[in-house]
């Protein structure tokens, strides 16, 4: 567990001074321990796994900047877990399908799991649906890899711009993630 | 989108982070909702005429500390409250310290006074209003906190709100002693603290509605 610490703590850090790399790295290993999680959790609701991941990913992503350099990772990430997990229960108002009453005890990062299932919304088509102003700069920075420079210069945006798009936009996402449930 | 594609996505041309954002937020909602707290004060209720004179007083400045130190302890809670996975400390148990030995002090006062004087020491000329005139000067920095946590991370929601409205109310506090004539340690132990407690009890009872996230 202390190995899984520094660990993820060395990458998220690495990934909060600008390494995409790094942050890449980072999310694929949390992911792994998300989904675990997530499958022991949700047991009686196996379908909401992957969406509910994936909305953890997003929530993580938007809440980087709430994680202090000097404070342990793993329970941050915790915390956040298992925030979004309750709050989707009380949006379903079916915390009577709960395999075992949520225990403090029951960690994230005790265990990993690769194998994806399909989440049930579409994140691509979420994104379909944001405006252009936050649309197109995430379809060309963030899938498509292109540099803030040339998507300012495609999109007609400023740089400012195309940057606060792509983080209201990830914002956006998640809020709509959220309403569907 | 399967995950490994919204990882792909959320880690492409990702830039660095500037961890200093949460503390320039929380310091501009301080100094803003201060602000427009001195001006309610000022405007509003008007200073009171004999502040120069009564800080010669040791009691004005007890309750200017009083005040103080529950705004800090207060906001020190709300700091950590909007980041997942922090412990709230020792800031509560400092907020019941400062308290009790403000009740401490106030039956000290009632004990040493006469029996025709409590009543006085009790209620001043103000306690009917001093509560909601705190919770008033309080709304801006409240209102300003709840704004700012909303942008952080808070986990606990109701203690999120209430502390929200605790460190507001204390602040807001601290800035109505500019107008509030009352020195009385039983005074300020008992409707400062009401004060201080109507804005609290709004968070808690908000908090979960209005910081989710």
């Amino acid at each position: 567990m202390q190995l899984i610490e520094e660990r993820l703590r060395s990458l998220m850090l690495q990934s909060l001074a600008g390494d995409a790399a790094a942050y890449r790295v980072f999310l694929d290993e949390l992911t792994t321990h998300l989904r675990s999680y997530l499958r022991r959790r949700l047991g009686a609701l196996p379908d909401e796994v992957e969406d509910l991941l994936q909305e953890l990913l997003l929530a993580v992503h938007n809440k980087r900047h709430t994680y202090g350099p000097k404070q342990p990772l793993t329970p941050w990430v915790q915390a956040i877990a298992r925030y979004k997990l309750v709050d989707l229960l009380r949006r379903r108002s079916r915390r009577d399908v709960l395999t075992d009453p949520l225990d403090e005890d029951d960690q994230v990062f005790a265990t990993t799991a690769n194998d994806a299932t399909e989440a049930q919304y579409d994140v691509a088509k979420l994104l379909r649906g944001l405006p252009d102003r936050q649309r197109l700069p995430i379809l060309y920075v963030k899938i498509e890899g292109a540099s803030v420079t040339d998507t300012a210069i495609r999109t007609g945006m400023s740089e400012s711009a195309v940057k606060v798009g792509v983080h209201r936009g990830l914002k956006a996402l998640a809020e709509r993630i959220r309403s569907i449930e | 989108m399967k995950t490994e594609d919204l990882v792909s996505l959320l880690s492409t041309g990702a830039e660095a982070v500037d961890l200093r954002l949460p503390s320039r937020r929380w310091f501009l909602a301080l100094a803003g909702g201060a602000l427009i707290a001195f001006l309610l004060t000022a405007g509003l209720l008007k200073l009171n005429p004999a502040l120069w004179h009564e800080t010669s007083k040791p009691m004005f400045w007890v309750r200017e500390s009083f005040c103080a130190v529950l705004g800090i302890l207060g906001f020190t809670a709300v700091a950590r409250l909007a980041r997942p996975g922090l412990r709230l400390g020792l800031a509560p148990v400092g907020i019941a310290v400062a308290v009790i030995a403000m009740w401490v002090l106030a039956v000290m006062t009632l004990a040493a006074a006469s029996p025709q004087d409590r009543a006085r020491l009790i209620l001043g000329h103000t306690a009917g209003a001093c509560p909601f005139l705190i919770a008033l000067v309080a709304a801006p920095l409240f209102a300003a906190l709840l704004v700012v946590m909303r942008s952080l991370a808070p986990t606990r929601l109701r203690w999120a709100g209430a502390a929200s409205g605790f460190a507001a109310g204390s602040i807001g506090a601290l800035v109505y002693t500019l107008h509030c004539p009352e020195l009385a340690p039983p005074f300020i132990g008992i409707w400062y603290l009401i004060g201080m407690l109507i804005p609290t009890a709004i968070g808690a009872w908000l908090g979960p509605s209005l910081l989710r996230w």
